[in-house]
């Protein structure tokens, strides 16, 4: 059977699984839509965290773009899974405590404050909507590739899921399609990189095939191999990067406090029984997104080195089937400049003739290394699962905020439980179409804002909330002005960095030479400084505020998520 | 302090104590082994891999998985301990 149609067998298959594992689930009340009624396993939660979490960017983008950054590209791995430590250790057991419905929710009540409930709601709409678009541009993708339609069918066919799980189930109906996804991404990740690492190093496990030697009998070690080659081609050597360790640091610290005040994640472990099961939810999470996590960088190496093996110096007339695919695409071009028939693929751009996109290298390795028909069709179901799963999740947060922080907790307190499940579902519904018109017309800015969104959550949730957590006597004045502080300025430097606004700036005006990738650190802690010194001046919060923060540090007696 | 207060406040040192333990630890993988230690800890090799670069790209993330693991059962014993487990 061919490729393609293996491909309309697989991704039709887990597409009907979805939509019966929705129906299944529907929701009943607005506890079920928001918090999936509040009982949900321990491990179903990890899976459905993973899937959420683990998006078309971690699943399709993340190999490649390490595969070209190298040692560069351990920020995000570091970055996107020590999150989970904090998430773990400092604010799901918490929040769980707490027990309510969202973020918003918790820093409205927690700092008695409309105020910090509208700025909170404001910061998770931003998060969520930059985040979404780039999901639905991903099912987009995969379609036009894997199936030969155009990206907007694509994304519309996409939307249509989602929306049909989404609006139907609420977040019942994606924890368990999410348990789903999760498999199937996995699955789908790791087929090709056991096959490949096989061939390449005769090791079945990437994660030790990647340190190992060569297949080849020559007794080099893949890395060893692969240093050698960069450095030939005029690179850097791909274990030792090119950016300032400050930098490195920098990001690296943004990435895993911007994960770890996400509230797409966050919200998820609202969805189990207790305290302790938040806090197993959250290893089990980190668990299983390590799998992937700690394969993407084997997968990187293995792809690279058979890539330029394959095209490094060579005519290009007798390049492989899959080369001419992925030309028509557009991601990958080829410019004979010194026409000599052969690719010249080399770190001079003067000299270099090869140009290619970072998707590649998940999307058509399997391709490069001669894998059977079923694993590459397999890709193209799991970059879908990975991309449908973590759109849902963030829908439910837009939808949450419209309906829960703002109708119900702000314009309108009276409103049944039946018609605010209504709008929670209509507002989702409006949200799945913003999502895929930016999906059909992705903004230029989509890869500078997905940053941003890191950034914003690190500058403004996270300090608000550990200090709710951690400092009893922060008060509202502390925190609103914290989370002010931290985003305007941590938008500042975004745009003036990235979009030129405010005169603009070239790399060597970054302050202290930190990137606007990492500038959520410096915005992060510009908010916990503010905090504590507008706190020094401003009166103390009122004693019930002080003893519900006593509350939620005591494990005991969480009882159900409420809204009320 | 009431007795039940006097409760709280103990398991609540506690656990801060395991969280300052715990997440020096985490520091200490990534950002210590991983960034600022990389090129001493490259020097060394473990099979094909040089140390810090392991540590950047794999090592890091498996202490991570653990060090969760590790502070559930922790807070698991702490519960029992202070009768906060229901």
């Amino acid at each position: 059977m061919s490729v393609q149609t293996w491909t309309y067998i697989l991704v039709g298959l887990t597409f009907a699984l979805y939509i019966g594992i929705a129906i299944w689930s529907r929701a009943g009340s607005t506890k079920d839509f928001y918090v999936a009624g509040g009982g949900v396993s321990p491990l179903a939660n990890g899976m459905a965290t993973a899937a959420d979490w683990m998006s078309a960017a971690s699943f399709i983008s993340m190999a490649g773009i390490i595969s070209f950054a190298g040692y560069d590209g351990s920020v995000y791995l570091m970055g996107w899974t020590g999150g989970y430590v904090l998430l773990a250790l400092l604010l799901a057991p918490y929040l769980r405590k707490f027990g309510k419905f969202t973020v918003p929710d918790f820093i409205g009540d927690r700092y008695y404050s409309k105020t910090a409930r509208i700025v909170a709601v404001i910061c998770a709409l931003i998060v969520s909507f930059t985040y979404v678009a780039g999901q639905m541009r991903g099912v987009g993708v995969v379609f036009s590739r894997f199936l030969q339609v155009d990206i907007n069918t694509g994304v519309i066919i996409g939307m249509v899921i989602v929306l049909f799980y989404a609006v139907l189930g609420g977040m019942k109906g994606i924890t368990y399609t999410q348990v789903a996804q999760y498999c199937v991404l996995i699955f789908a990740f790791m087929v090709p990189a056991i096959f490949i690492s096989i061939q390449m190093t005769g090791n079945p496990i990437p994660q030790l095939g990647m340190g190992a030697t060569l297949n080849d009998g020559s007794g080099t070690y893949l890395l060893e191999k692969l240093d050698g080659l960069s450095t030939e081609l005029g690179f850097n050597e791909y274990t030792n990067g090119s950016k300032s360790i400050t930098d490195i640091f920098a990001i690296t610290l943004a990435l895993m406090v911007g994960t770890a005040g996400l509230p797409h994640v966050i919200v998820r472990f609202f969805t189990v029984k207790k305290v302790k099961d938040a806090r197993k939810s959250a290893g089990l999470a980190l668990l299983l997104i390590a799998i992937l996590y700690t394969t993407a960088p084997a997968v990187a190496v293995f792809a690279k080195t058979n890539l330029i093996d394959t095209v490094s110096n060579q005519e290009y007339s007798s390049m492989p089937v899959w080369f001419k695919n992925w030309e028509e695409t557009g991601l990958l071009s080829f410019d004979d400049k010194n026409e000599d028939g052969k690719i010249q693929y080399v770190a001079d751009k003067v000299k270099n003739e090869l140009t290619i996109d970072n998707d590649i290298m998940v999307l058509a390795n399997p391709e490069i290394a001669n894998l059977p028909a079923w694993v590459i069709a397999l890709v193209a179901a799991g970059g879908l699962a990975a991309a449908l799963s973590t759109a849902a999740g963030l829908l439910l947060v837009i939808s949450a905020s419209v309906s829960h922080d703002l109708v119900k907790k702000v314009f309108n307190p009276n409103i049944s439980d039946k018609a605010e499940l209504w709008v929670a579902r209509g507002s989702a519904t409006v949200a799945v179409a913003i999502a895929g018109y930016f999906g059909i017309n992705p903004p230029g800015f989509v890869a500078a804002v997905v940053a941003l969104a890191f950034g914003l959550a690190a500058a403004s949730f996270f300090p608000a909330i550990v200090l709710g957590i951690f400092y009893k006597k922060m008060n509202k004045e502390g925190a609103i002005s914290g989370m002010v502080v931290g985003i305007l300025l941590m938008l500042f430097y975004m745009t003036k960095f990235k979009f030129g606004w405010f005169g603009g700036g070239t790399q060597d005006d970054w302050w202290f030479g930190i990137s606007p990738e990492g500038f959520g650190s410096i915005a992060m802690i510009a908010n916990f400084i503010v905090s504590i010194i507008v706190l020094q001046f401003t009166p103390e919060p009122p004693e019930d505020v002080q003893e519900i923060v006593e509350n939620i540090r005591i494990p005991s007696g969480a009882g159900e998520a409420t809204g009320h | 302090m009431s007795e039940k207060q006097k409760k709280a406040t103990a398991y609540w040192k506690e656990n801060v104590k395991y969280l300052f333990i715990l997440l020096t630890i985490w520091f200490l993988v990534s950002f210590g082994a991983g960034i600022l230690l990389k090129d001493a800890l490259d020097s060394i090799t473990i099979g094909g891999f040089k140390l810090g670069f392991w540590f950047a790209q794999q090592g890091a993330i498996y202490v991570f998985v653990i060090l969760i693991f590790v502070y559930v059962r922790l807070m698991n014993k702490l519960d029992k301990k202070y009768q906060y487990n229901d």
